[in-house]
């Protein structure tokens, strides 16, 4: 294959990073367009998402560069998923950048610099193009989450993501020198090949320190624990990317390594899937329960909702793997959604809050706001008719198809632990005493984007089934 | 005559070194950033005497990657620790505190 058929293929990626470089250039002469560097780098976005969009309607599956990088309907779903959230973390950042004083064209930069990563993420096939679009993904986010470089939580955050994240990669590293020396290939699919019958023991090392750098990623239990900090301490456009964009990455990267590059010895990772699950679902929901800032809720919130989503990767089919992708496609509206609304939690004195304290009677002074908030938390511990049910029921579905029936049972049953501390959240916006602390709403766009994602987990969701099940299925597909 | 289990023995002993370095230290954030340094070097002689013995180029290419990759890590790390020492005027493991729970 030429280096022009090559180079079509990966035509989002090519936009994203000429984008980049030229709002790079941008921002080192006029550093305070962060506004038109956004805007630029949306537009970028939604050039690149057309052209994914193209791609997944024609259905060419084909790899590119000698088989470094694919281009098939699992990543272009994934990249969909990315780029939109990805757009609304820059459309939600502004004004509250500006207001810490932190606004500057660098920004939009290192947004678009993570979707690259994440774009080469989801469709790399070989070891080395996972590595350096991890790597890419993860520099860029250091950086983000430190960005509010003036206040002292925002650089600790930075810190302690820098110093765990290049711990996960180097432990995800190992396992992949590992992997390539007992069998001899980068490739997945030549991994896949000599993954057959008898492993060894280094083999066997080398998946569990891949598995284990990934679960990092994504922050799955045992993993978690930088996750809380890191979603504190990160402005809360950043959390907020924290929480889609790279989760659905990372999650996407999992699967396709899990199941092209080890699924033929289902027997070496499948254990170790159904443990992370669950204990990301019990972590998730029990280190909840105590904490005062909404922000570190959300974040054991995200860690419950991946080990639901790694429920569907247990079960190892194409089910369980469709079921995922419709869980993670929710989960994004959920989660974009909840930060969203917690960025309107701002006081008279134009200062962001983010504690329960903060919200007790919000119903009384804001009751759009509380509704809207209320929506997201019933949907995020999968209360029907809301949306954030529809995806715990097709993972589960998928997991007692495939004969873990106790695994779905678990599940279950913590999820309703999970449900204590998001009825928690509504219980102190209804019922107590209003405290009045949160000032009317100025920002037109918080309050649109929140609307439409709260209508998307609203009973409203379920039209969009018949296009999420088939868009779903067809990725699904395009791994086995 | 030196096989490749020599090569692997001594990477996994750099590994978890630099594992052991970021976890046991208390003292210094600069000695985390030379002990992240261990374990990329680690996987470089893990990915070179591999590719030695395997006779295959890919895994010297990636070691290629790993050093550049490495460098910047370096280079944003630092950058971050800079930030923070400003910030807090302190750059002690143990004052990394204050968000818990």
């Amino acid at each position: 294959m030429d280096l022009n058929a090559s180079l079509f293929l990966v035509r989002p990626e090519v936009i994203l990073s000429f984008s980049a470089l030229v709002l790079l250039l941008l921002s080192a002469w006029r550093s305070e367009a962060g506004r038109l560097a956004s805007i630029l780098a949306v537009a970028a976005l939604v050039g690149s998402g057309a052209y994914v969009v193209h791609s997944l309607c024609t259905q060419t599956d084909a790899t590119a560069f000698d088989g470094l990088i694919g281009n098939d309907a699992f990543g272009n779903y994934a990249k969909i998923l990315i780029y939109f959230a990805a757009a609304i973390s820059l459309m939600i950042a502004p004004r509250f950048l500006e207001k810490m004083g932190a606004m500057r064209a660098e920004y939009p930069v290192l947004i678009l610099l993570a979707a690259i990563g994440m774009s080469i993420m989801v469709s790399a096939t070989d070891l080395v193009t996972l590595y350096i679009g991890l790597e890419l993904n993860s520099l860029a986010a250091y950086v983000l989450a430190s960005f509010a470089r003036y206040d002292g939580r925002s650089a600790e955050a930075g810190l302690k993501y820098f110093v765990l994240g290049a711990l996960a990669s180097g432990i995800l590293l190992f396992g992949m020198s590992l992997l390539y020396g007992f069998t001899g290939s980068t490739s997945f699919s030549a991994i896949g090949v000599a993954l057959n019958g008898d492993v060894g023991l280094g083999m066997i090392f080398g998946v569990v320190f891949v598995l284990s750098g990934l679960a990092f990623k994504i922050s799955a239990a045992p993993f978690h624990m930088w996750t809380p900090d890191v979603y504190e301490g990160a402005p809360t456009p950043v959390t907020a990317f924290f929480a889609s964009a790279p989760k659905v990455a990372a999650t996407a990267l999992l699967i396709r390594v899990v199941i092209e590059a080890f699924g033929n010895e289902v027997i070496v990772w499948q254990q170790i899937v159904i443990v992370v699950a669950l204990m990301s679902i019990i972590i998730g929901a029990v280190g909840a329960i105590g904490q005062q800032n909404l922000k570190r809720l959300l974040a054991y919130s995200s860690i419950n909702n991946i080990g639901f989503i790694l429920i569907g990767l247990a079960a190892g089919t194409e089910q369980g793997v469709a079921a995922m992708l419709v869980y993670l496609a929710i989960y994004v509206a959920m989660t974009l959604g909840s930060f969203i609304a917690l960025m309107q939690l701002k006081a008279h004195d134009g200062s962001y809050r983010e504690t329960f304290g903060d919200i007790a009677g919000l119903s009384k002074t804001r009751p759009a706001l509380a509704a809207v908030f209320a929506i997201f938390m019933f949907s995020l511990a999968g209360i029907p008719p809301l949306f954030g049910f529809w995806g715990k029921l097709v993972v589960f579905q998928a997991a007692v198809a495939a004969n873990l029936l106790p695994l779905a049972v678990i599940g279950i049953s913590a999820s309703v632990i999970g449900a204590f501390y998001y009825l928690k959240v509504v219980k102190v916006m209804y019922f107590d005493e209003p405290v009045d602390v949160i000032a009317p709403s100025d920002d037109l766009v918080l309050s649109w984007t929140g609307g439409i994602m709260a209508a998307a987990v609203s009973p409203l969701g379920y039209l969009a089934i018949p296009v999420l099940a088939a868009l779903s299925a067809q990725a699904a597909r395009a791994l086995f | 005559m030196i096989g490749i289990e020599h090569y692997l023995v001594v990477s996994s002993i750099l590994f978890v070194m630099g594992v052991l370095g970021i976890f046991l230290n208390r003292k210094n954030v600069i000695i985390i950033l030379m002990a992240i340094e261990l374990i990329l070097l680690a996987v470089n002689i893990n990915l070179v005497a591999f590719s030695a013995f395997l006779g295959d180029l890919t895994g010297q290419i990636f070691a290629m990657f790993v050093l550049t990759v490495a460098a910047s890590e370096a280079a944003i790390g630092l950058a971050i620790l800079v930030i923070y020492f400003r910030g807090r005027g302190t750059i002690a493991v143990d004052d990394v505190n204050r968000m818990k729970g």
